[in-house]
């Protein structure tokens, strides 16, 4: 059987998002895509039977395609039993690359700062010598795409997991602990150290990835906070950057420092008459001799395992990070948006000196005890329609 | 019924002619602003199976709880009254200028009219360059000319961000009032103007007593689309502050849009886009009582 093989691509991101919002709703949705949405619009989509579980081809051959790929890169598609999204345990979407974000540093800027370019700060004192000794040689500091909310939130949610760990950052999304909690006042007053210290550059506050990417592989910075991905934008952009990757300073050293991490995955359309077929494509897509071609011409971490021969150089330096791996993804609660917004634009109030640690905690926390009692609200309301739809 | 036929087939034939118009204006206009209503209503995520319902709760919270949409409507309309003085105002001082048939007059009218045709995204993305903190060329030409002391970077400062933005979408929108303005003013018969040389009045006076006159529902036009235009500003956003730094360059139209994808609300949505609605018509409704008012005077 042969199959003519349409793709279309959207960008950026909420294009994409809208795109597939708007698919949903009209029941269009194709043979396979990606899920560039939060864990709830993922579980939604799920059920709404938009999304076929995959598990059933996964456990297949006592798991012979589940084995083929990282776990971490599994996990992000993965609903686990007794999720708060209530969907049925199972993975959902297939890896085909995974990435994680680090902080990155060009070693001839460094040099130039009078700084070891060999001594990567590791931990946050490090760090903040670095930014001291950078504005005093008048080099810009850290660009990154704090405009972009999410990269915001990616950084303070990596010193969140180190200063806290992940039980009280559950506990804090579950409301048991409030955002004024000390440990969450030291996260915001990181980024106020940053700013005292010179180690951010001006503008960054506002800056998208992109001009970030740009402004780093120019040499205009001597520190990024960025993906995987940006490699090919580097690489592309100025063959002859020198840099390296490696895991945020750590604050708490009692700690293990965590990263953010993701995939580019996709999924199959439950409702397609092909989803037979668009699955044993993505089989296809996912075998080895795929991925390896994925890798060299994306320089992308490849989401098999058993392409891992293949990385080199600053690939396999991202890669060799992935057991650092984590994502707000894979905690089985996610927290309320409004709070999220709250918390990325009252950082972005701190970098502009207009609002303290503690105030921003204030606010934050304010968001947070409005969002439960509506939660609250919204579940009392909804029994009392089930109940009366029962009478 | 002998009389009833004759009369639909005078009738039917007017109301076949109107049925396109009729089914495109409902499916494409009156359709979904009825879905936008119903949805209003509801709690829902854009992709569930099942919607709870929600009455005037949505509003509610809108309209006395939600200080950053009232913020960013702020925003708007500071960018709107920036807008209505200083883009109309160089629109209709390029217009006079064009109409006296200076010099090039038909080169300008294709050079003004050049940026409203450009992307809004593109426009954002060249301001960006210019107003750039590290390497922007505003901060370039400060410097050189001894101000350096004014140097910042322009669209992450809270002091400048949102006037920056206005900035950039009045270069962006003078275009469309320069043409509509134009156009206003060669209907404008000569003989009148010649009449009042004649009898010794002065630029200033004809503009006054020709010009102002009978330019007014030419105005007013370019007023209500100037409101509409910009309070409903986007793109430019997007490509330059992405609605930050905090909430300093939030519009209508970017909270919206982040309660519907990135917050997953829907019908919060929905509501919001209702208010907003109701807010731009209210104003343009308040800008025709105020012309014909004048007209009056």
């Amino acid at each position: 059987m042969k199959f003519e093989l349409r793709l279309e691509l959207y960008a950026p991101t909420s294009a994409y998002v809208s795109k597939i919002r708007a698919a949903a709703q009209a029941n269009k949705l194709p043979d396979i895509y990606g899920v560039l949405m939060e864990m709830r619009d993922f579980a939604s989509l799920i059920k709404a039977g938009h999304i076929l579980d995959l598990s059933p081809y996964m456990d297949a051959d006592n798991g012979a395609w589940r084995s083929t790929f990282y776990k971490g890169g599994l996990i992000m598609n993965t609903f686990p039993q007794g999720s708060q999204y209530e969907v049925k345990p199972g993975i959902y979407g297939v890896p085909l690359d995974i990435n994680n974000i680090q902080m990155i540093y060009n070693t001839e800027l460094l040099k130039m700062a009078g700084w070891n370019p060999g001594r990567i700060p590791a931990t946050w004192d490090e760090f903040i010598a670095l930014g001291d000794a950078l504005k005093k040689a008048g080099i810009p500091g850290m660009v990154s795409g704090w405009g972009e909310s999410w990269m915001i939130h990616c950084f303070a949610d990596n010193f969140a997991w180190n200063i806290m760990g992940q039980e009280k950052v559950l506990a804090t999304v579950k409301g048991e602990v409030p955002y004024t909690d000390p440990d969450w006042v030291k996260v915001f007053d990181l980024f106020k150290q940053m700013k005292e210290h010179g180690l951010l550059t001006d503008g960054i506050v506002t800056m998208i990835n992109k001009e970030a990417e740009q402004t780093f592989a120019n040499e205009r910075a001597a520190l990024a906070f960025n993906g995987s991905w940006c490699i090919n934008i580097y690489e592309s952009m100025n063959p002859n950057l020198k840099y390296r990757a490696a895991l945020p300073p750590r604050v708490n050293l009692q700690r293990p420092m965590y990263i953010w991490g993701g995939t580019t995955s996709f999924v199959v359309n439950a409702k397609s008459p092909l989803k037979e077929e668009a699955v044993k494509f993505i089989m296809w897509l996912s075998e080895e001799k795929q991925q390896r071609y994925l890798a060299k011409e994306t320089r992308n971490i490849p989401a098999n395992r058993r392409c891992a021969d293949i990385l080199s150089g600053h690939t396999a330096e991202f890669a060799a990070a992935m057991d650092n791996v984590v994502h707000p993804r894979l905690l089985p609660l996610e927290e309320y948006p409004l709070v999220t917004e709250a918390f990325d634009k009252g950082i972005q109030s701190i970098l502009i000196g207009e609002a303290t640690p503690e105030s921003v905690a204030k606010t934050v926390q304010e968001a947070k005890v409005r969002e439960m009692e509506k939660a609250a609200q919204f579940l009392a309301q909804k029994q009392k329609q089930k109940q009366k739809q029962q009478k | 019924m002998s009389l009833q036929i004759p009369l639909l087939r005078k009738i039917r034939p007017g109301y076949i002619f109107v049925v396109p118009a009729v089914i495109m204006l409902g499916l494409f206009y009156i359709y979904p602003f009825f879905k936008v209503l119903q949805l209003s209503f509801y709690e829902w995520d854009g992709i569930s199976l099942t919607m709870q319902f929600v009455g005037l709760g949505q509003f509610k919270d809108i309209i006395f709880f939600n200080s950053s949409w009232w913020q960013s409507m702020w925003h708007a309309a500071y960018i709107t009254i920036l807008a209505l003085v200083f883009q109309n105002g160089l629109a209709l001082v390029l217009a006079l200028l064009v109409d006296r048939g200076i010099k090039y007059g038909q080169m300008y009218r294709v050079i003004f009219f050049l940026p409203p045709v450009l992307s809004g995204i593109v426009v954002g993305l060249i301001w960006n360059w210019i107003f750039n903190g590290n390497y922007g060329l505003l901060n370039h030409w400060l410097n050189n000319i001894g101000l350096a002391n004014l140097s910042r970077s322009w669209l992450s400062d809270p002091k400048t961000a949102l006037t920056c933005v206005a900035v950039i979408h009045m270069w962006k929108g003078f275009g469309w009032g320069f043409i509509i303005l134009l156009a206003g003013l060669q209907n404008i018969p000569r003989t009148l103007y010649e009449a009042a040389r004649i009898d010794g009045a002065s630029y200033w006076d004809i503009f006054i007593k020709i010009t102002t006159p009978l330019m007014l529902p030419v105005f007013v036009l370019v007023m209500i689309l100037t409101v509409l235009g910009t309070m409903q500003i986007y793109d430019i956003i997007v490509s330059t502050t992405g609605g930050g730094p905090g909430y300093h360059t939030e519009v209508p139209v970017s909270r919206i849009i982040a309660r519907m994808l990135y917050s997953s609300q829907f019908g919060y949505a929905c509501a919001m886009g209702l208010v907003f609605g109701a807010v731009l018509v209210m104003l343009s409704i308040a800008q025709m009582k105020i012309s014909k008012i004048m007209k009056r005077t």
